[in-house]
């Protein structure tokens, strides 16, 4: 299946803005979601599939989140889905939403994403759990999600050169782009010297370049093309939706594990799970990296968002730092990386996050991003890695 | 005053204080080796093996990158003392087993010190001390010329 025969069109899109409300992350669903419904000018009566991605801290309503966000807005008897793929939830219920369209078994569906976060470091749930890796890399290691982010920069820095400067400009980069969005937490454009002044959380990554952790929620409404020409002649849609797993053995050191797969008695595969991500959304919709105009990726540090840029293809690994150097990555460069500011500006809201990274995409297609508007934008693709195995990437395409 | 050295996970490791090993399992069927032990499916698609052995890692490795702790870790971390003091984690590579193993540095290593591609060796080192003695773990420690091994 590839090219125009599986795509669905996005009709609307909505946010609530990223910040530390402290309120009830229905709230924010039920925002995003009516805001999503006015931008397709749809009723939500006329939904008739509610796919939520689910959070894990807000107790029971937290983990069926379709049902709770559809209670919230007013039961309709529509079908529902709840998901849950950690920081890849979101493409989890963009995908369930959009197989139903493609096999018919809806026209027009919502999907949602919301969520209220805890201060400061993420981190498991209580009591003793012995058998839980994401409970004992903490016990055993104290190994925090920056730690992880740590390893991943200074292995860049050592192995092809980067610099913590690199790592800053990164910073300094989105969040002059996360200045300019009104969904964005930080309204901030921070300085070089402000950036490399700031805390070492995990050598060589510094407080400002770890993404923080928010509340927030977006909300997508998608329809069948059909559906969708009855309302409007250029619908921008969903080319694909790729939520690939790893092949194994998987030789990158995900968190949460204590290692990697072995690869001595079976080979690692041609292409490392993070390669993979893009590589799978591209082959579905007949696309490739020299396509697209934009990327959304998930920068959990600033160092990362470089590791993505090589994983969707938009260089030969390592040269990503030149590409940065370069402005190639930079809003009026040749395909800017993370202009809504990125996870820099926004902080995580885990399961509204890749949802996000699409509602950015949808107003960066229809010229609708201002003060951060790449140009011309007829295509862009989003990438994100879920815990345990969650590939999350989407290309998003203007017609 | 207790003394007694316990593990801080039962099975992991052992704990030859000289020699100490970490303990992963090997499917018997494919051998894929695995770390923490798989000890009732094989993670390999092409293998439907369900029997493991117990197989040790290798005790040295290179160091494939580094970081830091700069701030002390949420619980279930316990922390070593009142004040937090920085210490520095280690992935190591191992040759032999072709895979990464994440594991604490000693505290008196200076990260100034550390350097990709450097050797490592494990030990066993405190990782906090409760009411019935020390609590153990493996850390990396590096292979330091000096010691002329
Ligand atoms: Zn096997």
């Amino acid at each position: 299946m590839a090219g125009a025969a599986g795509e669905v069109a996005v009709l609307g899109v909505g946010m609530h803005p990223w910040g530390k409300w402290g309120r009830n992350f229905i709230e924010y669903g039920v925002h995003a979601a009516r805001n999503a419904l006015a931008d397709a000018d749809l009723d939500w009566r006329e939904v008739q599939f509610v796919a939520g991605g689910e959070t894990i801290r807000n107790g029971y309503p937290g983990f069926v989140a379709g049902a709770a966000i559809a209670q919230a807005l007013g039961f309709n008897g529509a079908q529902v889905g709840s998901a849950y793929g950690a920081c890849a939830a979101g493409t989890q219920a963009i995908a369930t939403a959009r197989a139903h369209i493609l096999a018919g078994l809806c026209d027009v569906a919502l999907v949602v994403g919301a969520d209220t976060t805890p201060k400061g470091f993420f981190a498991p749930t209580g009591g003793e759990r012995q058998q839980d890796p994401d409970w004992l890399r903490f016990r055993l290691l104290g190994a925090t999600n920056p730690v992880y982010f740590g390893l991943y920069a200074r292995r860049r820095m050592d192995l092809y050169g980067d610099t913590e400067e690199d790592f800053a400009r990164i910073k300094v980069k989105n969040s002059q782009c996360g200045a300019q969005n009104p969904n964005a937490r930080y309204p901030k454009a921070f300085g070089l010297d402000e950036v490399l002044a700031s805390p070492v959380v995990s050598d060589p990554l510094r407080l400002l370049q770890i993404c923080a952790t928010s509340d927030g929620g977006a909300a997508l409404v998608l329809s069948s093309m059909e559906f969708a020409r009855r309302r409007t002649a250029k619908p921008v849609t969903l080319a694909a939706v790729s939520t690939v797993t790893p092949q194994f053995p998987n030789t990158h050191l995900e968190m949460p594990n204590f290692a990697t797969d072995s690869a001595a008695a079976q080979r690692a595969p041609a292409l490392s799970f993070r390669d993979s991500i893009a590589r799978s959304a591209y082959e579905q919709a007949g696309l490739g990296p020299e396509d697209m105009d934009l990327a959304e990726v998930y920068d959990l540090s600033s160092a990362m968002e470089l590791d993505w840029c090589e994983a969707i293809g938009l260089c030969e690994p390592g040269e990503a730092a030149r590409l940065l150097r370069d402005g190639d990555i930079s809003l009026g460069g040749r395909i800017p990386v993370n202009p809504s500011g990125g996870l820099g500006a926004f902080g995580e809201a885990i399961p509204a996050q890749a949802i996000a990274q699409v509602c950015e995409l949808v107003w960066q297609l229809r010229g609708e991003a201002r003060g951060r508007q790449v140009e011309g934008a007829r295509s862009g693709v989003t990438a994100n890695l879920g815990l345990f195995g969650h590939g999350s990437s989407v290309v998003v395409r203007a017609h | 005053m207790a003394t007694a050295r316990r593990p801080a996970v039962a099975g992991w490791f052992t704990m030859d204080e000289e020699q100490p090993q970490l303990l992963g399992s090997r499917c018997t069927a494919c051998g894929a080796v695995f770390f923490p032990k798989q000890e009732s499916f094989c993670h390999n698609p092409a293998c439907a093996g369900g029997d493991f052995e117990e197989a040790p890692l290798s005790r040295r490795g290179r160091l494939w990158s580094y970081t830091t702790n700069h701030y002390q870790p949420p619980p279930p971390y316990v922390p070593r003392g009142d004040a937090h003091r920085p210490f520095a984690i280690a992935a190591v590579e191992l040759e032999a087993e072709k895979m990464v193993v994440l594991g604490q540095v000693p505290e008196q290593v200076k990260l100034e010190s550390l350097r990709t591609g450097m050797e490592m060796e494990l030990i066993l080192d405190t990782l906090f001390e409760d009411d019935e003695g020390e609590v153990v773990v493996w850390k990396w420690n590096p292979v330091s010329e000096a010691d002329g091994r």
